[in-house]
């Protein structure tokens, strides 16, 4: 019996069509926009002005607090300028604009190909230099990866869990990553075991990858304490809480964080970045981005970096197909939806996905809650969606708290499996907001 | 690139399940037992299910077109399956009107009068029922006899049910040694040769049904399942207490609507509990009180009035019972 998370889940169609592309380099693009905030937190405080010429890796933007990261420049070229940019969603958002001039790397920055595995930092160290590289999570949560390594007084960690799950549909920029850089993972493992203080870690990775797995349990050999474990094939499986239930049956309560359960989860995209910022000193500049939909060309894995219009990845793809309808920044269950191509690739995009005209519109929804039960059996956190719905569309906030919608993690799945195709999602989002302003308010 | 694209929030994918399909799945289910009903009661039972399923149509259409002056929504195969399912409640002798006025009380007052599809409490084909075994005691409860009475409509000949047989011998102080000689064997039961309700005669059709209605994931089994666990628990501690003033387990779940009522009356979706937890103490309610208004109540059968009891509870049951919280902090 293969492991699982037991409460919940669904198994939307794969559709992972670029899974057997290699990762290859995006070409530079002429103009790279990147926003100051690309991360949970304190958007970042640009430290460069219109005209500076900036290398590839040179600090562009500073973390501006505990819970902020820092922006590397992604090229080299002249800053021009730091005026608010449309981004992917919508609105205008402060971000720094470089013209591409040549490809001129920071001396410090070690670009050979070769892996090394011998370290002698110390813990603080290494936390030191991930919060120097701007490392965020990037699966796609995009919280700064060094706030989880520091661990909070009176807590410990005894395993490290390292999420190769990748259950959203469509996306293969970790599958790839496993695959072809897996020494490089394995020292990143190895540096966020040191960092941490454990002697175990643990990688899930979900059995419709098998290459990867029998790939990783090979090279983790020639490791200590790395274990790499297949999981059965179910969303969201990558949630997290969702993911420690697997692998080694703790519960996250309510409101608490993995490292009240003993354990700290970090992706493997987010791992590969911690081995070359500390090994290697090279910032986080660039990511694996999946490009991918039913009608583009040429579906496939690029290493992209930060900043690179999505109009750039589209067209090395093959194109914009004529029938697109829809293109989202991400997974098809949790991504989102940009209006347009032009902006850029942030730390937290794992894919972009093209959906045709005719999957781009929701259906209509029917007119009433059957009350089938389907969203209650999904719910991975054990709520009961079609409630937390009616609740939060009569604001009813009070009964809504005590049912605990903060516990929601938004993965879709009701609305996913809802026979009247009601967006039940829509309103629990709006509902828990509302729930944190409010419980936010009593604190102060 | 002039074009707008639809920006719309998460999730961007939908499994495609719909009210229709799940509808339609109820009555492709419904379908073995259909054919069984016509072998078994033929004309009678053909002229009552598609004057049933008509005029639950009819009613829905006219109610929410001139009363709720809404769009008429008959196409998403609610109304179908009640029609269908209010046929399988009656005898197929029942005079055409009676089944007219069943119908206007199942859709009128059972469903629409609540608000339609999603907010009624009681089981609108129940209420449809009920309604009619109370106002017409006599019609409701003479039942043609099968095979016999395959080419006949009104001027079917008529026998006592299998239950009906075994109360009145026990009323009448006859042993089950006795009675036995009367009744069905359990394999006739099982192949619904016996009197009885259009639907809830063949176990064997409506249990096909009960693994379509799991294999299409329309269903789950936690209700129909309960309630035959409790039933035959029940009756099977009275049955090893006195087998002599009791019929055995299989007799009870063979008989009946037990099979009619528990897996397809019993977890109608508006009407039933909506998680496993609640299912559990749903489904122990309707097998109790099943059981004892057949063993100590003034009716042969009671399962349709055990699922309306239980449905009045479904608000309570919603509210009270949770499903177990992932991360519940346990004080």
């Amino acid at each position: 019996m293969l492991k699982t998370f037991p409460k919940g889940g669904v198994h939307p169609p794969e559709n992972k069509f670029s899974a057997s592309k290699p990762i290859e380099v995006l070409p530079l693009p002429e103009r790279v926009v990147i926003p100051i905030s690309q991360h949970i937190g304190a958007p970042s405080s640009p430290v460069v002005a219109k005209g500076d010429k900036v290398k590839v890796g040179q600090l562009i933007a500073k973390s501006s607090g505990f819970v902020s990261a820092n922006i590397h420049s992604s090229v080299s070229g002249t800053v021009e300028s730091l005026d608010p940019v449309l981004d992917s969603t919508g609105y205008k958002k402060p971000a720094i604009t470089i013209t591409v001039e040549g490809d001129e790397w920071m001396p410090e920055i070690d670009r050979t190909p070769d892996i090394r595995k011998e370290f002698t930092l110390l813990a603080e160290e290494i936390i030191a230099k991930v919060n120097e590289a701007g490392i965020v999570g990037l699966g796609g949560a995009t919280f700064p990866s060094h706030v989880k390594l520091s661990i909070p007084k009176g807590k410990k960690a005894d395993v490290l869990i390292i999420n190769g799950v990748e259950c959203e549909p469509y996306l293969t920029s970790d599958h790839r990553l496993m695959l072809e850089r897996a020494d490089d993972l394995m020292v990143g493992i190895m540096l966020l075991k040191k960092a941490l203080g454990v002697e175990r870690a643990m990688v899930g990775v979900e059995n419709n990858k098998p290459d990867a797995i029998a790939h990783l349990k090979t090279v983790a050999s020639g490791y200590k304490g790395i274990e790499v474990y297949a999981l059965k094939v179910k969303y969201p499986q990558g949630g997290e809480k969702q993911l420690i239930k697997a692998l080694i049956n703790r519960e996250v309560p309510s409101g608490g964080l993995p490292i009240d359960v003993g354990t700290v989860v970090h992706n493997v995209g987010t791992t590969l970045a911690v081995y070359e910022a500390v090994q290697k000193n090279k910032p986080l500049i660039e990511r694996v981005v999946t490009i991918t939909g039913k009608d583009i060309k040429n579906a496939g894995n690029y290493m992209v970096r930060i900043g690179t219009p999505i109009s750039k990845l589209i067209e090395v793809a093959g194109g914009l197909p004529e029938n697109t309808g829809k293109v989202v920044n991400g997974g098809p269950m949790m991504g989102k939806a940009i209006n347009s191509i032009d902006s850029p690739v942030t730390k937290g995009t794992s894919g972009v996905i093209l959906f045709p005209e005719k999957e781009s519109l929701r259906g209509a929804p029917q007119p009433s809650c059957i009350r089938c039960g389907k969203c209650i059996i999904v719910c991975a956190m054990g709520l009961e969606p079609f409630l937390l719905n009616r609740l939060s569309q009569r604001k009813m906030f009070d009964r809504l708290e005590m049912e605990r919608v903060v516990d929601c993690m938004e993965c879709g799945s009701c609305s996913y499996v809802c026979p009247a195709k009601l967006p039940l999602l829509d309103y629990i989002r709006l509902g828990k907001a509302e729930v944190f302003a409010i419980i936010r308010a009593r604190k102060n | 690139m002039n074009k707008l694209l639809v920006v719309s929030a998460s999730p961007h994918v939908h499994s495609g399940e719909s009210t229709p399909r799940l509808m339609y799945n109820v009555v492709l289910a419904l379908i073995p037992a259909l054919a069984v009903t016509l072998f078994y009661f033929g004309l009678g039972a053909l002229i009552i299910t598609s004057i049933s399923i008509v005029s639950c149509l009819f009613f829905e259409f006219l109610i929410q077109k001139f009363l709720l002056k809404v769009k008429p929504t008959i196409s998403d195969g609610s109304a179908l399956v009640t029609g269908l399912i209010l046929a399988f409640n009656l005898p197929s002798n029942l005079p055409w009107w009676i089944v007219v006025i069943g119908a206007l009380v199942a859709i009128g007052v059972g469903k629409m009068s609540f608000g339609g599809l999603g907010s009624n409490p009681f089981n609108p084909a129940i209420v449809g029922r009920v309604f009619l075994l109370i106002s017409f005691p006599v019609q409701m409860t003479s039942w043609p006899l099968p095979i016999e009475s395959r080419m006949s409509y009104i001027d079917a000949v008529t026998g006592a049910t299998p239950l009906a047989i075994v109360k009145e011998g026990l009323s009448k102080g006859e042993l089950m040694s006795t009675i036995s000689d009367q009744i069905p064997s359990h394999m006739q039961l099982f192949m619904g040769a016996m009197g009885g309700s259009l639907g809830e005669i063949a176990a064997f059709a409506l249990l096909i049904g009960f693994v379509w209605l799991l294999l299409t994931r329309v269903i789950t089994w936690h209700i129909p399942v309960s309630i035959f666990a409790t039933i035959g628990v029940f009756t099977g501690i009275l049955w090893l207490i006195n087998p002599e003033t009791n019929p055995d387990p299989i007799f009870h779940l063979l008989t009946g609507g037990v099979m009619l009522g528990a897996i397809f009356m019993a977890t109608d979706y508006v009407t039933s509990p909506m998680h496993p937890k609640g299912m559990w103490i749903f489904g122990i309610g309707i097998g109790l009180i099943t059981v004892i208004i057949r063993v100590w109540g003034a009716y042969p059968e009671g399962i349709s009035f055990a699922i309306l009891i239980m449905n009045a509870f479904v608000p309570l049951i919603n509210r009270y019972v949770k499903p177990s919280r992932f991360g519940e902090v346990i004080k």
